[in-house]
């Protein structure tokens, strides 16, 4: 059976949520809620409340890149002071920690915040080409249901959509 | 009298159209200070041509003023660079909305600003070719540079905190560049494409990128911390007489948040003219920010006051007559100007009808940026003019070289900014937006009304029953 993207652009965010409230009580058989994306200028405070908790394991990246950062930093800085350990150190410690601490946590900053940045770009799907549906005005303040549908459930979501004062309907083959 | 931070009814598509505007049509002004910054860059360049090709000498920087303007420069756009973010992260941490429309030249401000920092070690070596020798690599003879030393800890901070910033900055701008690819065209739209990452809005980007620029914020503030504290270092760590002051680095950090503020409202003012943001930069967003400068200063006029008293009571000879020096000496003027501007003058912004008045602000957050300037100056040199032996006693000032340099750093600074916010969305459009919609959802009368009722049916709702008691 085809599939189909079904994009349906909204003046705000109330009618939007109404559409997928709609959703979430199977007002369109087949269709779930988790076959909604969301396309809006601003995030909503209240999105989580209309589309469930979906998480994002970014604070997982952050930690890791932390601990990274201050093993990776003071490593490397021990292992550069243990060169002088053929030398005559004069009675100071080769590997001085009040100063390799300094540094390890500007190291647990840097990894943290490269790390951070590296789950952000891959859990948010970065660097892929638009979406065929994409629409400008979704940067501009209108308010985009996208769901990707099976041939017989199109016609009833557009329904729907238009019961909700739908300003505009896309639609495409998915491929 | 108008007291709302912004205007809620303001549609959406008209603060694109707003923003977008302001980056293609500046008033005259913006191509006059374009104009000006250039002519300020020639002078340092000239300058550094001549200082590189004859020296240190012309530069007046000679034992035992090894250290001056150009350190002390240093440390006062480090300084800078600190509101930008640091306040952008912690305003962001608190829910402060009215951060919106002034975060993101605030937070290109930091990266600019240490960029000009970065900019005074390598003119301060002298021999620039040597400049590579700070970074932590290992030379041929299998040796490191000594990490026990503050100025390699520098290195380290900064390169950090650029990092740091820079992404802060780009990754919130995303969402805005998005907005700009979608209706720009030429090398713009190309520029804009290939830095908006594909950004498309969708609720899982905006869900992933909620909690990244939560998470940036969270590093960026401890980090923001440590560089001043670091910084600070470079002079704390030394056994110099008004150097080695347990106080330094909050009184550093204090000291930049000051001068970072200041720098905002200046930035402010020039921005809401250039680009007639009168609807964005607001006159009670612009009382917000005097407010906080106002609570800085006098932070950092007590950290001022500790630090002569530490010193006082602590009853070191040569501590306490190099602030006697400073009070007194041939560099004594320079040092009440300092107290002035960075004790007195912010007396200014207590004043409502002050702050409102842009003109007197404009002229006021310059004279606190004069005294913080001094603020580093008279840190640097004194110290060098009344160190521990009478045979170092010196007072020696800088050579028109090192004026030029420190001048044309600000029109560096200057162009820098100038160019971000002419490619740049200076106001965050879809901040604006959540601001904006927030305050009309959520803050409206009818909405308090609606919420005030609601919380009292759960109150009434929430009364334990009585049947059975």
């Amino acid at each position: 059976m085809r599939r189909y993207y079904v994009m349906g652009l909204f003046s705000n965010f109330e009618e939007a949520f109404s559409t997928i409230s709609d959703i979430r009580h199977h007002a369109v058989p087949g269709v779930s809620v988790d076959d909604v994306t969301l396309k809006s200028p601003i995030e909503h405070p209240e999105i989580e409340e209309i589309l469930g908790d979906r998480g994002s394991p970014l604070p997982k990246f952050a930690l890791f890149g932390a601990i990274f950062g201050m093993i990776f930093g003071f490593l490397f800085l021990a292992s550069a002071q243990a060169t002088f350990l053929v030398q005559p150190a004069g009675g100071k410690a080769v590997i001085t920690l009040p100063s390799n601490i300094v540094l390890s946590y500007e190291m647990l900053i840097l990894f943290a915040v490269l790390s951070t940045i590296v789950g952000f770009v891959i859990n948010a799907r970065l660097f892929t080409r638009r979406h065929p549906l994409y629409s400008e005005k979704v940067s501009l303040d209108q308010v985009g249901v996208l769901l990707e549908l099976d041939e017989k459930s199109v016609e009833p979501m557009k329904e729907l959509f238009k019961k909700h004062k739908v300003l505009e309907i896309r639609e495409e083959v998915a491929e | 009298m108008h007291t709302k931070d912004i205007n809620e009814n303001i549609a959406w598509a008209k603060i694109n159209e707003d923003v977008l505007r302001s980056m293609e049509n500046p008033r005259v002004g913006y191509w006059v200070a374009v104009a000006a910054c250039i002519l300020m860059v020639s002078c340092a360049v000239l300058a550094e041509i001549y200082q590189y090709q004859v020296g240190m000498g012309p530069s007046n920087l000679n034992w035992p003023h090894m250290w001056d303007l150009y350190i002390a420069t240093f440390v006062f756009w480090i300084g800078m660079s600190h509101s930008g973010t640091l306040l952008s992260a912690i305003l962001h941490i608190i829910g402060a909305d009215w951060r919106k429309p002034i975060y993101r030249f605030a937070e290109a401000m930091t990266t600019f600003s240490l960029l000009t920092a970065g900019l005074f070690p390598i003119i301060h070596l002298g021999r620039v070719w040597n400049m590579y020798w700070v970074l932590p690599y290992v030379s041929d003879r299998g040796i490191w540079p000594n990490f026990r030393s503050p100025l390699i800890w520098d290195a380290f901070a900064i390169t950090t905190y650029l990092t740091s910033s820079a992404m802060f900055l780009f990754i919130g701008m995303i969402p805005d560049l998005a907005i700009c690819r979608d209706n720009a065209r030429g090398w713009r739209q190309k520029l804009y494409t290939v830095l908006s990452l594909g950004w498309q809005g969708d609720d899982r980007q905006w869900r992933h990128f909620r909690r990244i620029y939560l998470l940036m914020a969270c590093f960026l503030i401890p980090l923001a911390v440590s560089v001043h504290s670091i910084v600070s270092a470079d002079f704390a760590m030394s056994i110099m007489p008004g150097w080695h002051i347990t106080s330094f680095p909050p009184y550093f950090v204090a000291g930049a948040l000051y001068s970072g503020c200041a720098a905002i409202i200046t930035l402010f003012i020039i921005l809401r003219y250039f680009f007639r943001f009168e609807e964005y930069m607001t006159i009670p967003i612009l009382e917000k920010t005097c407010k906080l400068t106002f609570a800085i200063a006098m932070v950092w006029s007590y950290l001022t006051l500790v630090e002569f008293a530490s010193v006082w009571y602590g009853h070191d000879m040569a501590s306490k007559e190099a602030l006697i020096a400073r009070f007194t000496g041939a560099y004594a003027p320079f040092f009440w100007v300092m107290l002035f501007c960075g004790i007195v003058a912010p007396f200014g912004l207590a004043f409502e009808r002050m702050r409102r008045h842009l003109p007197t602000m404009f002229v006021l957050s310059l004279i606190l940026n004069v005294g913080m300037w001094l603020e580093r100056w008279m840190i640097v040199t004194p110290t060098l003019e009344s160190s521990y032996y009478p045979f170092a006693f010196d007072t020696m000032w800088p050579g028109i070289v090192q004026w030029a340099i420190v001048f044309g750093s600000f029109g560096w600074f200057g162009l820098l900014f100038l160019i971000f916010v002419k490619v740049f969305p200076s106001v965050s459009m879809y901040e604006v937006k959540e601001m904006v919609f927030h305050r009309r959802h959520y803050h409206s009368e009818e909405q308090a009304v609606k919420f005030h009722r609601r919380a009292t049916d759960r109150q009434l709702t929430d009364q334990p029953g009585t049947e059975g008691a």
